[in-house]
């Protein structure tokens, strides 16, 4: 006989031993989670606003740090409609067609997931530093790749680049082909067929890459650091304005342009909850 | 899908686009990963191989190995552990926190390493939220390798839960049931019927761990101290090189870490491979 799952909890129940277990683990869970994140999390806010609100607001407006969250928007806007161009393109050779060395391009695509961000801004330096192997035909020509803005978004482009790719792929094959194939049949054209039949199926997917891809690429530090030349208010992102700020000692001021930061992190976890809840509503009414 | 006969290159298909995307995929591929890596590669590979093997293991470099991969370590056994602890009161257990904790599994991966490590350096400070504390007891965490572990196994932490977590929810309740009622322990249940089904998820969840941790710069230089041949990372002996414009000593560390990378890659690729025959074998 086949007994229904919650009577193996309700017989554990009955002994103190076992009521024991599931306090112990809960307990030690939460204690972990509150040293290790919710204490430090928390001590953003915290330390932001320990001089009052006044003082943190006067703190978000200086001249560097208006230009720190300029370049990082800027970086964002350039960087993240490239990889989503990229992922879904990615996605769709991918998902909808075989080819030889399939399984080699997927491993490609992640591979900067598992390199170093120190390593992805210093390819950049080797490539178009003043030692690098085109930085003498950039001088000549009055070009900065390297410690200016340019380097700073393919420095980015690199550290995001499987996200939009990595969230849309595995929901385009779980898609199949028949839908679109029936599209083509009928006479739609490719244009059509993507936006119409295969878009509105990956959409949930595409926008969580997209704010993932955002979320990285408006955080981005250690790649950026490598090739910024941390220039104040010129090569300066958010995250390399939260260091300089701090080495100065100015933990107000890093603290609230971490605060802001520390929000877009929380947007991005409220926007993944809400396309989860979204697409299980979907599911289910299926 | 046979791979043993000889294939065509490409299947034919009536949908269209596979030119266009394919080549879009290959020449951004080309220009922002590839050539990148290749320059790196070339540019160490410049270096006579006896050049190459004394500033790899020069001794400052060792030290950086070590703790860097040390560290990486332990902070990925902790994520193990605590990881799996986690993920078990979340799928077993039903208590008030715990949507707000499954929520929060994932700030780690959203949240911009430099704030990590601003925060974690503050409140492990001496002065800090909790450090004070710990400074009472005579720990220090900060600017030790202590703080390097605590870093670590922050940005590690959502991997591992969030590998164990659907392999946790997989695991059959009949297969238990029988094993209790065959007279197994808990703890025996625990070891001989649900440690086998999830060790390929706890493995992934370990090395991706393991792989973020060791390549990891921002939220460990805050609260590293970096003192050369003590608490000075390999990602920061690269940046350091570079701000004194040894570029070819900054090229043959960054090809050491790339390698480890590559291994790393291939080790989760392995992993995946596993899990996969798992899943296929059971139906």
């Amino acid at each position: 006989m086949i007994a229904p799952a919650h009577t193996v909890v309700q017989r554990a129940d009955s002994d103190t031993a076992s009521r024991l277990i599931p306090a112990l683990l809960i307990g030690l869970s939460i204690t972990f989670l509150m040293l290790i994140l919710v204490v430090p999390v928390a001590s953003v806010i915290g330390y932001a606003f320990s001089r009052g609100l006044s003082v943190y607001l006067a703190a978000l407006q200086t001249p560097d740090t208006v230009a720190a969250i300029r370049l990082t928007l800027v970086t964002a806007a350039i960087v993240v409609p490239l990889n989503t161009v990229f992922g879904v393109a990615a996605a769709w050779a991918i998902a909808k067609f075989d080819f030889r060395g399939k399984q080699f391009l997927i491993s490609l695509i992640d591979l900067p997931f598992s390199v170093s961000p120190v390593v992805a801004g210093l390819v950049f330096v080797l490539l178009f530093g003043a030692q690098g192997w085109f930085g003498p035909w950039l001088r000549d020509y009055d070009i900065s790749i390297v410690f200016a803005f340019p380097g700073i978004v393919l420095a980015t482009l690199l550290v995001t680049f499987p996200y939009v790719a990595r969230e849309v792929i595995p929901v385009m094959q779980l898609q199949g082909r028949e839908s679109e194939e029936a599209a083509i049949s009928l006479g739609a054209g490719g244009w059509r067929t993507f936006f119409r039949v295969t878009l509105p199926g990956i959409r949930w997917a595409l926008l969580y890459g997209i704010i993932l891809c955002n979320a990285r690429a408006m955080g981005e530090f250690g790649a950026v650091a490598v090739v910024s030349g941390h220039i104040r208010g010129l090569t300066t992102t958010m995250p390399l304005h939260v260091e300089i700020l701090y080495n100065e000692y100015d933990l107000v001021g890093a603290f609230a342009v971490a605060s802001l930061l520390m929000l877009l992190a929380l947007v991005t976890l409220l926007v993944k909850a809400v396309i989860e809840a979204l697409g299980s509503r979907r599911r289910r009414s299926v | 899908m046979a791979t043993a006969r000889a294939r065509p290159l490409v299947n034919a298909s009536v949908l269209p686009g596979f030119g266009l995307t394919l080549g879009l995929t290959g020449i951004f591929l080309t220009l922002i990963v590839l050539i990148p890596i290749a320059a790196l590669v070339l540019k160490a590979a410049s270096l006579p191989p006896s050049d190459f093997w004394r500033i790899a293991t020069e001794p400052r470099a060792i030290a950086s190995y070590r703790l860097t991969f040390g560290a990486s370590l332990l902070a990925a056994s902790f994520n193990a552990v605590f990881g799996l602890i986690i993920a078990w009161s979340l799928v077993r257990y039903r208590f008030p926190a715990r949507r707000f904790i499954d929520a929060i599994i994932d700030l780690p991966f959203a949240l911009p390493t430099a704030v990590s490590g601003i925060a974690l350096a503050t409140v492990f400070g001496p002065q800090g939220w909790i450090g004070q504390w710990l400074a009472a007891i005579g720990i220090q965490v900060a600017y030790t390798w202590v703080g390097v572990v605590v870093a670590l196994t922050l940005i590690g932490l959502p991997f591992v839960v969030r590998s164990v977590q659907p392999a946790l929810e997989e695991v059959e309740a009949t297969l238990e049931e029988a094993a209790e009622s065959l007279g197994a322990s808990r703890w025996m249940v625990f070891r001989r019927v649900i440690l086998p089904t999830i060790a390929p998820a706890l493995a992934t969840g370990f090395t991706l761990a393991l792989a973020r941790a060791i390549g990891e710069y921002g939220s460990v230089i805050f609260i590293a101290g970096n003192l050369p041949m003590l608490t000075e990372i390999t990602p920061l002996l690269i940046v350091i090189k570079l701000e004194q414009y040894d570029y070819l000593g900054a090229a043959a560390l960054g090809l050491v870490m790339l390698c480890v990378s590559f291994l790393m890659l291939l080790t989760i690729n392995a992993l995946n491979g596993w899990r996969m025959k798992r899943l296929v074998g059971r139906r």
